[in-house]
This record gives C-alpha cells, sequence and structure tokens, in this order.
C-alpha cells in the first residue's frame, strides 16, 4: 500500500511537471502578443506587388500591432493582390482614409502592415477598403534599378570623354 | 546466393508485417485496458517517465548550455548575440527536444522494458498467465506501450523549457546577453506551428519507442543471450527508426 501511494505520488508529480512544461511553451516561448483575435472586424486592400507577406503577419499602427494579415489572394480579374486582415474592435476610430503600406521589419525581417493614419471623420469598420495603398519594396528590383542607373550613368560618361 | 537474399527479404517482411499486425492488437486493446486497468497504466507511466526524469533534466540543461555557448559564439561574429534564444529555442523545440529524449528514453525506458519482457518470457511468466487465462498482451504489453506513449510527450516538454533554462544560464547569466532580448526576440519569431511540430514530433517517436522496446522484449529468444540481444537491438532499431521518422516529418512540415 505504502509502494502504490509513492507511485502515485511520483506519476502525480511527473505528470502535472511535464503539462507545466508543455504549458510553459506554448504561452510564454510564441509570440501570442497583445492580440488574441476574439473581437475583430476584418478589413480589405489591394497592393500592386505584396512581397513576401504570409498569413498571419502583424497589422502595426505607430508600431503598435493591432492585427493581424488573415488571407492574401490574387485577384484574377483586377490583376492585383487583395489582402484581407483583421483589426482588434478596441481600436474603432481609425480615419477609413488611412493608407496601408507593406514593411519589412528590419533589413531581412518579415513584412508587415502598417498602417498611417489619415484625416477622414469616418472610420474603418467591418467591410470597409482600404483605398489608398503602397506596394512592398522587393529589394532585388532596387538593385535592379541602381545597377541599371549605374550602368547609364557610366555610358554617358563614356560618350562625353569621346566627344 | 539469390536464393539467400530473398529468403532475407521474405523474412524481413514477414517480421514487418507482424509488427503492424502486433501494433494494431496493443491499440486495439489499449482503450479498454486505459479505462478498466488504470492503475496498471499509472505505474508504467512512474517507470518509464518518472524515473527517467533525472537523466532528461541533467541532459536538457547541458544540452541547452552547449547551445547558448555555440549560438553565441557563432552570433556574435555578426553581432547577432541577442539571437541565442531564438536559435536555442528553434533547435530544442524542433529538432533536439524530441531526438534526444527519444533516444535517452530508449535507452532508460525502452532498455528496461525490453529486458523485463524478455526476462518474464524466458522465465516462462507469460506462459503461466496464459495458462491462468489472463491475456498477457493486455496484462503486461498494453499498459507498458501505453505507460510509454503517455510520458514521452512529457518528457519531451520537461527537456525543451529546462534545455531553454539551460540556454538562458548560459547566455544570459554568463555570457551577458540582455534577458529582455533573448526572451522577446524568441517569443516574436517562434510560431505556435513551430511548437506543434515538435508535439507531433514528441508522439510519434513516444509510440516508435514505445512499440518497438514492447516487441522486441516480447519476441525476444527466451535465453540469457536473447533478452541480452533484444535489448540492444531495441535501441538500435529506435534510434534509426527516429532519426528517419525525424527527417520525414520535417520534411513534410516545411
Amino acid at each position: 500500500m505504502q509502494q502504490t501511494r509513492s507511485v502515485e505520488l511520483g506519476t502525480g508529480l511527473f505528470v502535472l511537471l511535464g503539462l507545466a512544461a508543455l504549458f510553459f511553451l506554448t504561452t510564454q516561448t510564441t509570440g501570442s502578443d497583445t492580440f488574441s483575435g476574439k473581437d475583430s472586424f476584418k478589413v480589405s486592400a489591394r497592393f500592386e506587388n505584396v512581397g513576401s507577406l504570409k498569413d498571419r503577419a502583424p497589422v502595426a499602427m505607430a508600431g503598435v500591432t493591432i492585427g493581424r494579415v488573415v488571407s492574401v489572394r490574387f485577384d484574377p480579374e483586377q490583376l492585383n493582390a487583395e489582402v484581407i486582415f483583421e483589426i482588434d474592435s478596441q481600436y474603432k476610430q481609425i480615419p477609413d482614409d488611412s493608407d496601408a503600406s507593406i514593411l519589412t521589419a528590419g533589413l531581412l525581417g518579415s513584412q508587415y502592415i502598417g498602417l498611417q493614419a489619415g484625416g477622414s471623420e469616418e472610420y474603418l469598420q467591418e467591410g470597409s477598403e482600404i483605398l489608398f495603398t503602397q506596394s512592398a519594396i522587393v529589394i532585388e528590383n532596387l538593385i535592379g534599378k541602381y545597377l541599371f542607373k549605374q550602368g547609364a550613368d557610366s555610358s554617358e560618361e563614356e560618350e562625353e570623354e569621346e566627344e | 546466393m539469390f536464393r539467400d537474399l530473398y529468403l532475407t527479404f521474405k523474412e524481413f517482411l514477414r517480421t514487418f508485417g507482424a509488427m503492424q499486425l502486433f501494433f494494431l492488437r496493443l491499440l486495439s486493446n489499449s482503450p479498454s485496458i486505459f479505462v478498466k486497468r488504470f492503475n496498471l497504466v499509472v505505474q508504467q507511466v512512474y517507470n518509464a517517465g518518472a524515473l527517467s526524469l533525472v537523466i532528461i533534466m541533467v541532459c536538457g540543461l547541458f544540452v541547452g548550455g552547449v547551445l547558448g555557448l555555440q549560438g553565441h559564439a557563432n552570433l556574435s561574429k555578426f553581432n547577432a548575440e541577442d539571437s541565442v534564444g531564438t536559435f536555442a529555442a528553434f533547435s530544442l523545440i524542433k529538432e533536439l527536444g524530441p531526438v534526444i529524449t527519444a533516444l535517452l528514453f530508449a535507452g532508460r525506458a525502452g532498455t528496461a522494458l525490453a529486458s523485463e519482457i524478455g526476462l518474464m518470457k524466458a522465465t516462462d511468466q507469460l506462459s503461466a498467465m496464459e495458462m491462468m487465462a489472463i491475456n498477457p498482451l493486455r496484462r503486461v504489453l498494453v499498459p507498458r506501450f501505453l505507460g510509454g506513449v503517455i510520458a514521452m510527450p512529457l518528457l519531451v516538454a520537461v527537456f525543451t523549457v529546462i534545455g531553454l533554462f539551460g540556454a538562458h544560464l548560459v547566455g544570459v547569466t554568463l555570457l551577458g546577453v540582455d534577458a529582455g532580448a533573448f526572451w522577446q526576440q524568441m517569443q516574436s519569431t517562434l510560431e505556435m506551428g513551430d511548437i506543434y511540430e515538435g508535439i507531433v514530433k514528441s508522439i510519434v517517436f513516444g509510440i516508435v519507442a514505445s512499440l518497438y522496446a514492447v516487441w522486441e522484449g516480447y519476441n525476444a529468444v527466451p535465453t540469457a543471450e536473447g533478452v541480452g540481444r533484444a535489448t540492444t537491438r531495441t535501441v538500435v532499431l529506435t534510434a534509426i527508426a527516429v532519426l528517419i521518422l525525424d527527417f520525414m516529418i520535417t520534411a513534410v512540415s516545411i
């Protein structure tokens, strides 16, 4: 009897410790952030190029996460990308002429949507669409442009020298 | 020679098939044993899990510590020491936690299971049970299998968390990485999916390690040498299966 009691005690301790560790892993090591996604409203925006924006990417305003991207899809009719994201419903007073741009966290970080407040008296609500958007900056394109410009400059110089 | 090859292949197929059937028999008996003979399962969770805690915790602490050291040494070349936490957490949660725990589990609990069952067989205890109309599969094997399956994910979680604290101890306390950056970077980079991957791995490895241990013990040649061989085979087979499955699960989840 004494022995089974100590076995049960040991097992109980072990399972409790294991569950505590699991709980720690699921809550403390991932970014649950401040946004839980319970009470939220959905807003959409269209971008020429979303870069590598993914589902569940953060939506931030003034650097604070206020929502998450729900879906990114290609619209075959308008030939651009439609991004739907949800914003925590405690932020009801975001002007509806705010503009959305796709930004990168750090030089090589993941991409997120940044909102810039506009000046309208009307506020964003469920189903509204953000009209002013700015596409993701694709680093390859920037480098391409820079190199092209360099090439053009140097060939012009050569031409001038020849003259 | 071809005949030998053919026979070896046929024998391999036969063992493989017998093992699947054995696994199905274990599974089909599991629910009723879990409900009716819960005390037997508790006893085995204690044997496989609680008694493995010490080795798991000590190894976890030092594995985490090494990750902290290596991560700091290499990341500081890029001035990215703050990412030590992310580095350690990714390695521990997705790979090292489940794999090393499974290997330790095979060494600590798997061998104990295989030799115990093998010895029961060698000393005719299993046949004696059959004579008394007790099904040894239900009375002996299923509780041990279930105990291992339940214990393994919990052991992995303990190993991972202790490892994270080991990394914290080395990275933050010893090498002076900022504690806030350590945890904050980890939290912003890790996603729930990464943790699910670790949990899925730990469950699969738990099933594999327990299955091999029980199977090898049950099919041991009932001699002193046979039991010894069964114990060795348990560790070898579990290690191979765990590492192959680890590769496959990672390949699927990326």
